[in-house]
């Protein structure tokens, strides 16, 4: 057991997985001496080399699309995306090819690659710093998106993301990098990577999260169980392929569900969730699925971006909506 | 024209040069930089390779007429390069095509019916890469010579750039078009080769079409002359000379697997067909143009350098003309036949591990299906 913040667990896991095996190159802008802006990859080319830990130009389709020719050449790419909002020049690349050639090649040709994408905001940051794309992947077939938040997860889920033989866009919840910190052991058996988990049960209600609000979901039900309330906090984990197995049973019971994520809220995951649950569970809900997330305005100057971030009240008021059906 | 404060503009002439082995007229020329010799036996194989893929695009747009498939993209004028720049590889070389290399994949042994499946539809073009070392089409335009670049990356990773092992030393090509060249992935692809020095080989056949957009559309330079900006050597071939395509590419593959790193190659040539059989190139383009590139016929010249030479008879020239048949005959054949692909497998090829959210929508599907099987006994 090692007390870690998220990232150093990251970084831990990268370390592992770059151990493990010899193909594993980790590419993108200040990823070598620097270790990256946020550290992730601290240490990483002084020990396995700049062979293997490349530091790229600054062209994001450029590192996208290079990571695809090293994964048809048998290498397994771990490629870092500075931040969420500088994806989207080699968005192209991610849909039309990453995702795409698996199955245009009817199975011949895999592209075994992980796309790190520090997401989210309440960091304080400048424009472009704070988003959260994640339902532009999961709405497109041919990728598996998933999203870490908390550091025993994130050293296993890294591993498992690089070992996987597909596609992974690892969504890393960047205002918990440093403010996390928890126990990780290193020697016991991950959970499975495409499958949610129950983090906190409850009777009443459910809430699922994923990533940076699973933390704010926690805290939520703690205050909520003060007040004789009993939420269900569920991690989803994995957004592609969404696992809703423990969702559906944890609504079946609690009969209410509300879904919290900073993404706006429009076409967001949680819209997706509302639909789904709503299928399984009609007869056994006894309010609607109510969605609380980021507003579906372009992220707001960072003096703001507290009103925007879905917060312990907002939360809580969705739940109390659901009890007042 | 000279800036005050700037200097001086890019040159805009005088015609750059371009490296020619076989002029139009069927004479045979030198160059200090690409003194090549080549066997009668090599001559004839390119006459053969290059008749043989003219009349596989014939037979394609043929086909593409009577609804057989729902689109071509014709290579008709381009043969030259194609070939020449398919006969240079080592077998270890890989190449990254877009959409429109059919004579690289025959120079790579893709039967051309797989080709005539993509554009039929019947599936997205599944050769293996690894078996012919012929990528699959890239229809993204300019996508590719990233892939290109980052397989680059992964042969010098593997140490297989620079041994001096002539079987084992190995270079990528990446082919695109003059349109491409204005992609920033192609840029990126520019930045990232010469920034590692990755042994690919930039392939553009400049036919002087963008569907309907003109060259001028794309650059004010020769696009040969883009590779200095990035700190690498470019050349411009006469794409129409096979021999000179071949030579230009074979030098430039040699320098890639030597270690020495990425190099454009501007093949400059002429699309004398349409974009795809759904252009009309009649809507913007002077019929004069193309009968003026008409008489820079890549064939013709050849065939009239071999006859005179004494390299080839009527018999050889009646030979590939009956091989041509047959290959045609072959592919209104084969194309008929190619059987349509079964939907119950899309599922199982989106992702290496299935989810279980997709074998779902399969079974789902499938029921589906079955209530139709069912209503038809």
């Amino acid at each position: 057991m090692t007390t870690m913040t998220l990232a150093k667990a990251l970084n831990a896991g990268l370390r592992q997985a770059m151990e493990d095996d010899p193909k594993v190159v980790v590419m993108g802008e200040d990823v070598g001496a620097l270790g990256g802006v946020f550290r992730i990859t601290d240490g990483l080319q002084k020990d396995f080399g700049d062979a293997r830990v490349i530091d790229t130009p600054l062209a994001e389709s450029g590192i996208v699309g290079t990571a695809v020719g090293l994964a048809m050449r048998g290498y397994r790419p771990v490629v870092e995306i500075q931040f969420d909002g500088f994806v989207y020049p080699a968005y192209d690349q991610i849909v039309c090819q990453v995702a795409k050639i698996h199955f245009r090649s009817r199975g011949k040709v895999r592209v075994p690659m992980v796309i790190r994408i520090p997401f989210g905001g309440g960091i304080g940051a400048v424009e472009h710093h704070s988003e959260s794309p994640e339902a532009q992947f999961v709405h497109t077939p041919g990728l598996k998106v998933v999203a870490c938040s908390n550091p025993a997860d994130a050293y296993a889920m890294i591993q498992q993301a690089v070992h996987s033989d597909d596609p992974v866009v690892f969504l890393e919840p960047k205002r918990l990098y440093h403010s996390t910190k928890a126990e990780v052991d290193e020697s016991a058996p991950p959970a499975p990577l495409w499958q949610s988990r129950v983090v906190r049960p409850g009777a009443d209600a459910t809430l699922v999260a994923y990533g940076p609000t699973v933390s704010t979901c926690l805290d939520a039900a703690t205050v909520a169980a003060e007040e004789g309330r009993s939420l269900e906090v569920i991690d989803l984990r994995t957004l592609s392929p969404l696992d809703l197995v423990p969702v559906v049973e944890s609504v079946r019971r609690t009969g209410r569900l509300v879904v919290v994520h900073e993404a706006h809220v429009t076409l967001g995951v949680g819209a997706e969730i509302a639909a789904r649950v709503t299928e399984e569970c009609f007869h056994s809900l006894e309010a609607p699925v109510l969605r609380v997330g980021g507003f579906d305005t372009p992220y707001p100057p960072a003096r703001i971006e507290e009103d925007f971030l879905p917060d312990l009240d907002r939360i809580l008021d969705a739940v109390d909506r659901t009890f007042g059906f | 024209m000279t800036d005050p404060v700037f200097g001086p503009a890019p040159e805009q002439t005088p015609e750059p040069e371009l490296v020619q082995l076989l002029t139009p007229e069927g004479e045979r020329v030198h160059h200090p930089g690409f003194d090549v010799d080549f066997t009668a036996d090599e001559l004839r194989g390119f006459y053969r390779d290059m008749t043989l893929v003219r009349r596989l695009d014939v037979e394609a747009t043929a086909l593409q007429r009577h609804g057989e498939l729902g689109l071509w993209a014709q290579l008709l004028g381009q043969e030259a390069a194609q070939i020449g720049a398919g006969r240079a590889l080592a077998p270890q070389d890989f190449v990254f095509p877009t959409y429109r290399e059919h004579g690289v994949a025959w120079c790579r042994g893709v039967d051309p019916v797989r080709l005539l499946a993509l554009f039929r539809g019947v599936d997205q073009g599944d050769w293996d890469p690894d078996e012919h070392n012929f990528g699959l089409y890239t229809i993204v335009i300019g996508a590719q010579t990233l892939h290109a670049t980052g397989y680059a990356m992964g042969i010098q990773r593997d140490g297989l750039v620079g041994t001096g092992d002539p079987e084992r030393d190995t270079a990528v090509v990446a082919h695109f078009g003059d349109g491409a060249s204005s992609q920033g992935d192609v840029n990126e692809a520019f930045v990232f080769a010469a920034s590692f020095n990755a042994p690919v080989v930039f392939f553009c056949q400049n036919n002087q079409w963008a569907i309907s957009e003109p060259f001028e559309r794309q650059s004010r330079i020769p696009l040969y002359r883009r590779s200095q900006g990035f700190g690498f050597p470019g050349i411009r071939v006469d794409g129409n000379d096979v021999l000179a395509t071949y030579a230009v590419t074979k030098a430039a593959l040699q320098r890639a697997r030597d270690g020495q790193g990425p190099i454009l190659i501007e093949a400059y040539t002429y699309r004398m067909g349409a974009h795809t059989t759904t252009d009309d190139p009649t809507r913007y383009r002077l019929s004069d143009d193309v009968e003026h590139w008409k008489l820079k016929d890549p064939i013709a010249r050849l065939e009239v350098y071999l006859r005179r030479n004494g390299l080839a008879d009527d018999a050889f020239l009646a030979e590939v003309a009956a091989e041509a048949d047959a290959l045609g005959e072959r592919m209104r054949r084969e194309c008929h036949a190619l059987p349509d692909p079964s939907t119950h497998d899309l599922w199982d090829v989106v992702h290496a591990e299935k989810t279980a959210e997709l074998a779902a929508q399969q079974a789902e599907y499938d029921a589906h299906a079955a209530t139709f099987e069912e209503a038809r006994r």
